[in-house]
């Protein structure tokens, strides 16, 4: 045996990072894991999350009344447009059958959904507290089992013999160390903090891109897979995007300055005219393409407008909207052409059927007559003072290029071959398997599971 | 912090938490602050004593400082708390004993022990500090059962007077002209209060250090239960004397004796323990001006709680006068300040959870 300072080296500290460490350490293997924040930014883009898709036969701990593995997959072909990896798409809709009852052995409490989102309550568990609660519980758990964490620990490089890695070269403040360990896993997330890295696919918008989590997913880790040799996966221009306030952080805003305003209004660019159906769908299956559309716009600019009737008709953000008395007021306000404004709103007023009774929370086909483009539902006059906007630029939640994976998590390198003791889970091979579009949750299920088949092959093969 | 940049930053912090609602299975707090949109300074004392400062949202927060959102509500409401209890403090003149607990509650015992010690000298004689007294009636000789009854009734009363007047116009305030004290709302505040539920912080229980845990709920319970066993104690005292015509000291099994014992010990252990959790406890999310507060009240409550007990332990010995000069004392200086300091926590915490009660059922 050659001297190594650990079984596992986990490169990560969000919650795939976590599932792994825990259950490699379970199984008996020394475990190291690697953070890149500090303590009080550890847990990655898990921080920012609440709940957790999972399939279940019948009502469980986490989500009442039965979601079936086959309504989950059928749920992940309709989002993906059947653009998933049937074997590990299947692994893990079947897997996360067994994530409630794992996640309270590891000490989560489950709640009950939280107000506004009665929309998930079947499919999705909520976890008390949140991701950070969830990530506290982990580091806890994890801690106590005696996973070494360390903190402020930027991975740099993958050193490896042929298909084999020998060690984690990571970076200490401001010093090179070299961990020899039998395996590792990476699950450090996706790039998308990466500014220069999304510029490469989306040029000089990337720099109006609001990044809604942690600066910390830089893309290194996934990087020094790619130098060793890993095969890659995933559209490198997929990205989930919101629209979220303009005057939200740079970095790390979370959920808390996503604006779901726009089914109550309409949306204008920068030079004050509408640009898409505000009113296509309902809007938890509308809001993640209006980051995009808004990345289309000139300036990454957009403003959500609406009127006193509906200001209340939904969860608010953390900024409050801008306020005015008129159109013109709030125009100027907000930096916009008066004329351009109110023309756009007359148009939009004119075409509304008076006669249809608007319901919001349902489809009720009050839509716009004569106009392009529409408004689908929901479509009734602006013209109730005083007036709201909200100012718009794209919030960028996760990016999907990763690396390719087998069923057992193990990388695959470019050659099609696989590395011996190299395993992946979370963000950073999610997109094998949600290639495109979004699923609420899902993004944990996967890294849950990947995380913990991670853990335990990188466990095995560390202690064979 | 000055009470309307108190309003405005909380008005600041929960607009993020209304966008978030990652807490709200931690408490109450979180649900009333949805219902409104914008927060004003009778929103404040209401919300500032529905939280039960488990700290649990300060440990689960995304956007703790350094983030720029700055978010830190325990510590916000802890300070708000204090500005409620400064504010409705009835007469203002006492209530400005808020602003230095410590000294309050010092001064307050050495004013009772001072009392009662010249009172013991005028009456029964500087030798009763000092001399054993065996038998039926052994305090009184110490003394008069008139003097200790009587000022002891005068000074809770008047105590209870000026809780009561304060919690009236704290009732108003955070009403907003509703009456909100329904049967229903009362039974389901009372049970939430006695429960300490909101203890509990959803399952996770309390932050103090780098994780939740149950030891502030249990000692809590355990102070609660104490002082509650205390007075069922006093009451049984009373019920003996009067009745039964059976004077003090009683025997040790005799119910007034077991009462006391149970409840006494109960305080000084559960006091201890709060003191011990308080002592290792994150500062970040906590308020200095609330700590002093806990402290002088846990300190006046371990002081009443161990000289009762050392007190029945020798009240046979020659140090009986002395110990009981010392024990009225201490509790003359409780009773003094107890509508002044940490006390009334009990009593805006009970009227905000009525009101929530009253709130959530819905019109």
């Amino acid at each position: 045996m050659h001297s190594r300072e650990a079984d596992v080296a986990v490169c990560g500290g969000g919650n795939a990072a976590l599932c792994a460490a825990i259950v490699a350490r379970r199984t008996g293997a020394s475990v190291v894991l690697l953070e890149r924040a500090p303590l009080h930014m550890r847990g990655g883009n898990t921080r920012h999350t609440r709940d957790i898709r999972i399939a279940h036969d019948a009502p469980n701990a986490a989500a009442a009344e039965a979601y079936t593995e086959e309504e989950l997959f059928a749920d992940l072909l309709r989002v993906t447009g059947g653009e998933t990896d049937e074997p590990l798409a299947r692994l893990t809709v079947r897997e996360s059958t067994t994530l409630a009852d794992w996640m309270a052995e590891q000490g989560v409490r489950w709640q009950k959904p939280l107000n506004g989102t009665l929309h998930l309550s079947r499919t999705n568990g909520f976890f008390l507290g949140g991701g950070k609660h969830l990530v506290n519980t982990y580091y806890e758990t994890a801690l106590r089992l005696g996973v070494r964490v360390v903190y402020g620990a930027t991975v740099r490089e993958l050193s490896h013999d042929g298909a084999r890695v020998t060690a984690v070269v990571y970076e200490d403040g401001a010093c090179d160390r070299r961990l020899a360990c039998g395996a590792v896993v990476v699950a450090a997330g996706g790039f998308e903090a990466d500014v220069e890295w999304l510029r490469e696919y989306w040029g000089d918008a990337a720099s109006r891109f609001a990044i809604r989590g942690t600066p910390y997913n830089t893309g290194i880790a996934l990087k020094a897979m790619y130098t060793a040799g890993a095969r890659r996966a995933g559209d490198p221009r997929g990205l989930h995007c919101v629209a979220v306030d303009a005057r939200a952080p740079r970095f790390d805003g979370g959920i808390v300055t996503r604006i779901d305003a726009i089914p109550f209004g309409i949306v204008v660019n920068a030079a004050g005219e509408r640009f898409y159906d505000e009113g296509e769908d309902l809007w938890p299956k509308r809001y993640a393409i209006w980051g995009k559309l808004i990345a289309d716009q000139a300036g990454q600019a957009a403003y959500a407008i609406f009127d006193a009737k509906t200001a209340r008709s939904f969860i608010p953000s953390a900024f409050r909207p801008e306020r005015a008395e008129s159109l013109e007021a709030l125009a100027a306000v907000l930096g916009l052409d008066a004329a351009s404004l109110v023309k756009t709103v007359a148009a939009f007023n004119a075409a509304i059927r008076p006669e249809c009774g608007v319901q919001l929370g349902a489809l009720d086909g009050c839509a716009t007559a004569g106009l392009t483009p529409p408004k689908s539902n929901w479509a009734q006059r602006i013209d109730t003072p005083p007036f709201y906007g909200y100012p718009l630029r794209p919030g960028v939640t996760f990016t999907y290029l990763g690396v390719g994976v087998d069923t057992e998590a193990h990388v695959l390198r470019a050659d099609g071959t696989r590395f011996e003791n190299l395993f992946a889970a979370g963000e950073c091979m999610a997109g094998n398997i949600l290639s495109r579009g979004y699923l609420a949750g899902f993004g944990l299920t996967i890294g849950s599971v990947f995380g913990r088949i991670a853990g335990a092959q990188a466990a095995q093969y560390a202690r064979a | 912090m000055l009470e309307l940049d108190l309003t405005a930053e909380l008005d600041r912090q929960l607009s993020v938490c209304n966008a978030c609602r990652y807490c709200e299975g931690f408490c109450a707090v979180f649900g009333a602050a949805q219902l409104r949109t914008a927060i004003g300074s009778g929103d404040v004392a209401y919300l500032a004593n529905l939280c039960h400062d488990c700290r649990m949202c300060y440990d689960a927060c995304m956007f703790t400082p350094p983030h720029e959102f700055a978010i830190n509500i325990p510590a916000a409401m802890t300070e708000a708390r204090v500005q409620t209890y400064e504010r409705y403090g009835t007469p203002p003149v006492l209530a400005r004993m808020i602003r230095a607990p410590r000294r309050g509650a010092l001064v307050a015992v050495l004013a009772g022990v001072t009392i009662v010690a010249l009172a013991v000298t005028f009456s029964a004689g500087a030798a009763a500090l000092w001399t054993p007294q065996l038998g039926p009636g052994a305090f009184y000789r110490v003394l008069p059962y008139a003097a200790m009854v009587v000022s002891a009734l005068a000074l809770a009363l008047f105590g209870l007077v000026c809780i009561a007047l304060g919690a009236r116009r704290y009732a108003r305030d955070i009403g907003a002209g509703e009456r909100f004290a329904t049967p229903a709302a009362l039974r389901t505040a009372l049970r939430d209060a006695l429960s300490l539920r909101y203890l509990k912080g959803g399952g996770a229980g309390c932050y103090d250090q780098s994780r939740g845990s149950g030891r502030r709920r249990f000692f809590h319970a355990l102070v609660f239960w104490g002082v509650l066993a205390d007075f069922a104690a006093t009451t049984s005292a009373a019920v003996l004397q009067e009745f039964l015509h059976a004077l003090p000291p009683y025997p040790y099994w005799s119910v007034p004796v077991v009462l006391g014992t149970g409840g006494g010990v109960a305080i000084v252990v559960g006091a201890a323990g709060l003191i011990a959790v308080k002592v290792r406890s994150d500062p970040r999310p906590a308020s200095t001006r609330m700590i002093a507060l806990d402290y002088a009240f846990l300190g006046l409550l371990e002081l009443v709680a161990s000289t009762g007990l050392a007190l029945l332990a020798l009240r046979s010995t020659s140090v009986m006068g002395a110990l009981l000069v010392l024990h009225l004392g201490a509790v003359a200086g409780l009773f003094a300040t107890a509508p002044y300091g940490k006390f009334v926590h009990a009593v805006y915490r009970v009227v905000a959870l009525v009101k929530n009660a009253h709130e959530q059922a819905g019109p």
